[in-house]
């Protein structure tokens, strides 16, 4: 008799735990040939409401580590995605890449979330600044993650486009809501069952499958999230602006081929920091002027 | 004045089946209350709230704080209720009740040497004139949860009687401390003894002790008021308190308000929520509910 396959349910990832849709709800994904290749979660308004929730839970504690301790978290999970190549490459295969593309992409992500890991305690000395002002303070301007961040990610990439918008903003302190890929989803939540064996606490990062459709508007109309970051192919670009407008949202839109070597860069942790200026009053001394 | 009631006429106490609660329980917890519905349940549970601060570092700037948000709940949000009052120290009523007292708030304040209850008996009428006399509405006492879990219930018993005769107009709320009476036979057996010892309220907890207001404990007292009224017609009201702390937990309590007890019981003045962070959790719904955006806390008073 032929052995039926045991096909895996692709699962929501909120809060370090791998729930099904608040809505019970699923759809088929299609390959290029039409066959369905797997069953994913439909993910509702509900799902997003928890899902910031739990950022919003995970979002302090996160941001208080140690910037070094942070660079470590990253590069383990470069460790834990490098010790799942296989599946990765499988899956990508799944939804149309061919096998030296599957290669070159896992490979890629690989590298990206290394070179991010790199940045985390190191962004801030580099970016950050000491002003000139003409009063007798030390003026000085450093980066603080913004809060909570939605991803809607990159719709024609499986993997290296969500690990291109994601590692920056996680580097930075900021904890994410990330609405995968709708046509290429499987390699989402491949990645969270990696996020969920390294060392990324629980909450940090919370991965949602679904339509686009339906997922835009209640994150971009969230009060509790502060920035968005968006695939410049998404068609909801201006609403999801018009949506911010309420409680100031920013929202950065990335029409980028991540697949090149320069789309990464400190700029895309900058994008999700807000700068902090303090003024110290310092002594003048012996009447020197001083440039500070 | 002496109790209506004397101790050996509290009836016995029917012993209480657990599952069969958890079960009920269960079903008031799959009710879905929407739209309006939902609206009107979140107003409601707004004006049953007891704010309250119990907190060895209160400040009267604090409790200020505190009173001022009691009459405005969400100044952006026109049409809100006030809360049912403030609940305070006996140290911080004078200052509350000349804060709330114009906006028909009532002050709370807890007494007989909350939370422990551990003093001799003159202390706790000392603690409560106190209270009474800068002007207190409400009066929330402890039981001596040692005696009770010892056995002396008519020490209970006697003890509630004579601060009840204390407390004059006040309204008289006994709080068992359910979390430390460990079964629900005794939940069930402290309550009849407040009841008939002359409580007008029965509140489950201090909001010191875990586990606080479970949806079971207070089933459990709610049944209590219920034979209490099948008996005499008497009401009696009840405050759970303690962990109440989201507004869908707050509907699922007042489903079960109205299904055990009835509609009458729907009013702040035989239902209230001990609680001080559940008023913005609501205030959150009813904007969500309004605007169909979903809050954040950055955009609501801390307390």
């Amino acid at each position: 008799m032929k052995r039926v396959e045991v096909l895996k349910t692709y699962k929501i990832y909120i809060g370090g735990k791998f729930p099904r849709t608040e809505s019970g709800r699923f759809y088929k994904v299609l390959n290029k040939a039409e066959k369905p290749i797997a069953n994913v979660c439909l993910s509702s308004r509900k799902d997003v409401r928890n899902a910031v929730q739990a950022a919003r839970k995970a979002q302090g504690s996160w941001q208080e580590r140690a910037a070094f301790n942070r660079g470590q978290v990253l590069y383990r999970i470069a460790e834990m995605l490098e010790g799942r190549r296989a599946q990765f490459v499988e899956e990508l295969m799944l939804e149309d890449y061919t096998k030296k593309e599957a290669q070159t992409e896992v490979d890629n992500s690989i590298d990206r979330i290394v070179y991010y890991a790199g940045w985390c305690d190191k962004f801030n000395q580099v970016a950050s600044s000491v002003n000139p002002v003409s009063s007798s303070h030390f003026n000085f301007s450093s980066y603080e993650p913004m809060g909570v961040i939605g991803i809607m990610a990159v719709k024609s990439s499986g993997l290296l486009g969500l690990v291109s918008m994601l590692m920056p903003v996680i580097a930075g302190g900021n904890s994410c809501v990330i609405i995968a890929s709708e046509d290429k989803p499987l390699c989402a939540v491949t990645l969270a069952e990696v996020l969920n064996s390294s060392d990324v606490p629980g909450g940090v990062v919370n991965i949602l499958t679904g339509h686009m459709d339906e997922l835009w508007s209640p994150l971009s109309s969230h009060m509790d999230v502060n920035g968005i970051s968006t695939d410049g192919r998404n068609k909801y670009i201006t609403k999801v602006q018009l949506a911010s407008v309420d409680n100031l949202k920013r929202v950065r839109v990335y029409s980028n081929d991540f697949s090149l070597m320069q789309e990464q860069g400190i700029q895309f942790i900058t994008d999700f920091q807000e700068l902090k200026t303090t003024w110290h009053p310092i002594e003048k001394i012996g009447g020197a002027s001083n440039s500070y | 004045m002496t109790a209506k009631y004397r101790f050996n006429e509290v009836p016995p106490s029917p012993s209480i089946d657990k599952v069969g609660v958890e079960e009920r329980v269960k079903r008031f917890q799959s009710r879905s209350i929407k739209t309006t519905a939902k609206m009107q349940g979140l107003k409601m549970v707004l004006s049953m709230i007891d704010l309250t601060t119990l907190e060895g570092k209160d400040t009267e700037g604090k409790v200020r704080q505190m009173c001022f948000k009691a009459a405005h709940l969400h100044n952006g949000h026109p049409g809100l209720p006030v809360v049912a009052a403030v609940c305070v120290y006996p140290s911080m009523v004078g200052l509350a009740k000349s804060i709330v007292g114009k906006y028909g708030i009532k002050v709370a304040s807890v007494s007989t040497a909350f939370p422990s209850g551990q003093a001799p008996l003159d202390v706790k009428i000392a603690d409560t004139k106190y209270a009474v006399e800068h002007g207190a509405d409400e009066i929330d006492m402890v039981i001596s949860r040692g005696k009770f879990l010892a056995g002396e219930h008519t020490f209970v018993f006697d003890e509630i009687a004579a601060i009840k005769e204390v407390c004059g107009s006040a309204r008289l709320k006994v709080i068992l401390e359910t979390g430390e009476l460990a079964t629900l036979d005794n939940v069930r057996r402290a309550s009849d003894i407040a009841i008939y010892a002359g409580a007008d309220f029965i509140k489950t907890s201090t909001g010191k002790i875990q586990p606080a207001a479970t949806l079971q404990v207070t089933y459990t007292m709610l049944q209590a008021i219920r034979d209490f009224y099948d008996e005499t017609g008497k009401m009696v009201g009840m405050k759970p308190a303690g962990g109440i702390s989201n507004a869908k937990l707050a509907l699922h309590n007042l489903v079960m308000v109205k299904e055990v007890l009835g509609e009458e019981w729907l009013t702040n003045k035989w239902f209230r929520f001990g609680a001080s962070s559940l008023a913005n959790d609501v205030l959150m719904q009813i904007l969500k509910t309004e605007s169909g955006i979903y809050q954040s806390a950055d955009y609501f008073t801390l307390d």
